[in-house]
């Protein structure tokens, strides 16, 4: 019922944030939205199944060189097929890479995923004809729902349709991830991140699981990764570089990965967070790696767990 | 006849842990697989439900060559197992846990949509076996604030709800009290007749659990069946006796 009522005011406070808010804090709602979509589908993985990929950059940066090529290479803007495209191509390059991967746990599994970022990395940055190297690729705007609206200014078209349709694909997004962690294959997954050698006695495949969350978190930050393009106009080589990859674990760890939605937290505190920091200090990465840190020893499970420790499970209640 | 072993051989390196064991298992049967540590009980349960192959012999579960195939292939053709040191899902629910034990055996563990709350034969599954071991009323507490004693039946009765044809349980009765043990063994006999259970094969250490409740036992030592015959027999056998119960024992 509570997070019922605060999922409500969430939605209608970014409903009206538009209407009420400063043009900048605006903008900044925009990478929260498209980070929020990643996380979702990166807390599957690391929330409900146990895996920490330390490569997801590596998605966000498919997603988001889709966009840039389709836009800036064909005729084609419309932001639907854009991130179709995006998720489909984070699945098929995601099946591979799952398929070595998860049959690894731990650290091997997190050095694996992140030796994959770094191998995608360096092909965005050396393909230069290819992708622009580290000039990047421009990500020219895409049109929504059949609208170009050419003839908007930019921040009108960001502030306007392009925040409410980033809304409403979070919006699904979201409610998708809620089904699927509520189904058979979610429960199995938890079972999975508790104990892999029972969930194997009780004849649920491992491998075939994590395969499977695998790849639909990398469909999550590859539509995610689409959703970045737009605002910043141009997709560089960055966006799949390692820290990048570190930062969507930190944001996660941040909001608090064992809350479904405390990865969104996360992505919102984060953007927030850092923008503000940015903003008084030069040195915004030691702020942040005394925050992870605190984070670590003070609250492991986030600020989401922050809110639900004071909160007894319904079975205590009882 | 539903198992069945033979020659199994089991080498780790130069020490060979079971040497040409053989053992059959009858429809109906509650077998006691017993023997002093390091006889290779552990090893046989493990070579026995596919999670450890065996360096030579073969394991014939429904006329159909199981050896090495996996826990997982296993669990699904009828066999399930429990651990002698419990294993639970501690941030699962009594009723979670179940849940996936009965989400398994319907086949719906990839169904990414469906409500899990909503299907009603999972729902009604899990909840039957919860109330069989006498774990409804725990129901929504995680496993992991269960006292231990309803740590051991949790992970039983998990494996119990796949409805398996035969369960092979490593132990079920140790790290509880001596009150307990009698309990959690009633539940358990009571549980195998209301599902059907066709055989259960255990590994057991309590003699008075092994006597008072076995068909048949099957003695282990240094890797090698020293005895396999029903309960009045093995306590006639001299060897048995000295190598494995022990004379206090035998006539306690």
């Amino acid at each position: 019922m509570k997070r019922g009522l605060g999922l409500a005011a969430a939605t209608a406070a970014m409903a009206v944030a538009p209407l009420v808010g400063g043009t900048y804090h605006v903008l900044l709602m925009l990478p929260f939205m498209a980070y929020a979509v990643v996380l979702l589908g990166l807390n599957l993985l690391f929330g409900y199944t146990g895996l920490v990929s330390f490569g997801h950059a590596l998605f966000v940066g498919i997603g988001a060189y889709t966009g840039a090529f389709i836009t800036s290479r064909t005729t084609i803007r419309s932001l639907e097929v854009i991130l179709l495209s995006a998720a489909v191509l984070g699945a098929l390059v995601a099946a591979p890479v799952a398929a070595l991967c998860v049959r690894y746990v731990k650290i091997y599994f997190g050095m694996l995923t992140l030796a994959f970022g770094m191998v995608f990395y360096t092909f965005v940055l050396k393909f230069y004809r290819l992708t622009g190297g580290d000039e990047g690729t421009p990500f020219l705007r895409p049109s929504l729902l059949g609208h170009a609206f050419d003839a908007m200014p930019k921040i009108d078209y960001l502030t306007g349709p392009y925040y409410y349709y980033s809304m409403a694909v979070l919006g699904l997004a979201t409610l998708v991830m809620w089904r699927i962690v509520c189904s058979p294959f979610g429960l199995c997954l938890k079972t999975i991140r508790d104990n892999p050698a029972k969930a194997e006695t009780l004849g649920i495949g491992v491998t075939r699981y994590r395969f499977l969350a695998f790849v639909i978190s990398a469909v999550y930050a590859a539509v995610g990764g689409a959703l970045l393009g737009p605002p910043t106009g141009n997709v560089d080589p960055t966006l799949a570089y390692w820290t990048h990859s570190g930062s969507l674990v930190f944001m996660t760890l941040l909001g608090g990965f064992a809350s479904f939605f405390g990865p969104v937290v996360g992505a919102f505190v984060f953007i927030y967070l850092q923008n503000w920091v940015m903003s008084v200090v030069p040195y915004w990465r030691l702020v942040f790696g005394a925050i992870l840190a605190l984070i670590v020893i003070i609250a492991p499970e986030g600020l989401a767990g922050l809110v639900t420790r004071r909160r007894p499970a319904p079975a205590e209640r009882a | 006849m539903i198992l069945r072993a033979d020659g199994l051989r089991k080498l780790y390196g130069e020490f060979c842990a079971l040497d040409g064991v053989s053992l059959t298992v009858d429809q109906g049967e509650f077998v006691s697989i017993i023997g002093p540590n390091g006889a290779g009980k552990s090893t046989l349960i493990n070579i026995l439900t596919g999670m450890t192959p065996p360096s030579s012999g073969s394991v014939r579960f429904k006329d159909r060559e199981v050896a090495g195939i996996g826990s997982v292939r296993l669990a699904r053709l009828g066999m399930a197992r429990s651990f002698q040191l419990v294993q639970i899902f501690p941030d699962l629910t009594v009723l979670e846990t179940l849940q996936a034990a009965v989400v398994s055996r319907l086949g719906r563990g990839t169904r990414l949509f469906t409500s899990l709350a909503r299907d009603r034969e999972v729902q009604a599954g899990a909840l039957e076996v919860a109330e069989l071991f006498g774990l409804a009323e725990r129901r929504h507490v995680p496993a992991r604030q269960l006292p231990q004693g309803d740590k051991k039946l949790l992970d039983v009765a998990s494996a119990f709800a796949l409805r398996p044809e035969i369960i092979l349980l490593d132990e079920p009765t140790s790290g509880v009290s001596t009150a307990d043990k009698t309990a959690i063994m009633e539940t358990l006999v009571a549980a195998s007749r209301r599902i059907g259970l066709r055989a259960i094969i255990q590994v057991e250490h309590d003699m008075d659990i092994v006597f008072a409740y076995s068909d048949r036992i099957i003695a282990l030592h240094q890797g090698k069946v020293l005895a396999d015959a029903a309960p009045a027999a093995i306590l006639s056998n001299q060897r048995v006796i000295d190598t494995v119960i022990g004379r206090r024992a035998a006539t306690g």
